[in-house]
């Protein structure tokens, strides 16, 4: 994806409200595949004798992601909703570290979209948690793109 | 036969079972980001999430984020989880809800997974949620989660999760 695109994309994604509140930004958006990241924030905390991140901002930002996977591959969807989304939680994010997540839409049907995501902090090689989603599909009209 | 002990007034019950309520609420950070409550029946609870600009996905349409409604559901089963646990100790006299501050709250669950089914979109306004614990082990739970909007029978998503349980703490007459 060039940068002019990238950048429309980084800002149509950075003006979703909530993805805003949660301070996420995009990394990159190319084919089917979006990386995008989310400081830490005390207000997100889950557990406060830890410290650590709550799961349900862990799964906002995999959302997040996820929806932005689906939209960048070739097939160019019109739009998209989640279907269903499981999350599996492999252990505690760092109290302090920024997690990053990396979503792959690795199949499309004519309606719907296959996506699968991980998530890890500033420790790259275990991640944090995974995901997979079914989403729904819009294509644009024939004749459009 | 010795007389039986007059019951507490209705106001001493309520005002303890409130208090473990508010300290297992109040002490997470994420539940109060979102600005989520809780309403207590007896000890059937309703997470209320009401509306709020920022909870917004898809300002096009408009709808909720599908991560509001997720994290609104896997809060609502933990805290639904930790309540079920935390009300056995407390009706046995075993917590005194009255010393739960910060420090000393009730160790919460972990969540091993969660399943989101969005049912339909979630509408700008608020919404509602309750918990029912269907399998609570001594290691390992299972809970089930209902969202609805405007009508109780039109839920907009469902959610089950799996948990770990918290380590109790050992007590002195544990041995």
């Amino acid at each position: 994806m060039d940068d002019r695109k990238l950048k429309a994309a980084r800002q149509f994604i950075e003006a979703i409200p909530h993805s805003r509140a949660l301070g996420m930004s995009l990394d990159t958006l190319e084919d089917g595949v979006a990386v995008i990241s989310m400081a830490y924030d005390p207000r997100f905390v889950g557990d406060p004798q830890t410290g650590v991140i709550h799961g349900g901002a862990v799964s906002a930002l995999m959302d997040t992601c996820s929806g932005a996977a689906v939209m960048s591959h070739p097939v160019s969807a019109a739009g998209t909703a989640t279907i269903d989304l499981r999350i599996d939680y492999m252990r505690p994010a760092r109290p302090g570290d920024r997690i990053t997540a990396r979503a792959e839409c690795y199949h499309v049907t004519r309606s719907v979209a296959f996506v699968r995501a991980t998530a890890h902090d500033e420790d790259k090689d275990r991640p944090v948690a995974t995901a997979t989603g079914a989403f729904t599909l819009e294509r644009a009209p024939e004749g459009r793109s | 036969m010795s007389p039986r002990p007059k019951p507490e007034p209705v106001q001493v019950v309520k005002e303890r079972r409130d208090a473990a309520l508010n300290a297992l609420v109040r002490g997470v950070p994420y539940i109060r980001f979102l600005g989520i409550g809780f309403e207590r029946r007896g000890d059937e609870l309703t997470a209320v999430l009401p509306f709020d600009e920022t909870l917004i996905g898809n300002p096009l349409l408009p709808a909720i984020h599908g991560g509001v409604t997720a994290a609104f559901l896997e809060v609502t089963a933990i805290i639904e989880l930790s309540w079920s646990l935390t009300w056995e100790e407390m009706e046995s006299g075993r917590l005194d809800p009255r010393k739960l501050d910060p420090e000393h709250l009730p160790r919460l669950p972990k969540t091993i997974d969660f399943t989101v089914d969005y049912l339909r979109t979630g509408l700008p306004r608020d919404a509602y949620a309750r918990a029912r614990v269907n399998r609570s082990g001594r290691r390992y739970a299972s809970v089930h989660v209902e969202a609805w909007q405007d009508n109780r029978t039109r839920l907009f998503a469902q959610g089950t999760g799996h948990f770990l349980m918290p380590e109790r703490p050992l007590r002195a007459s544990d041995g």
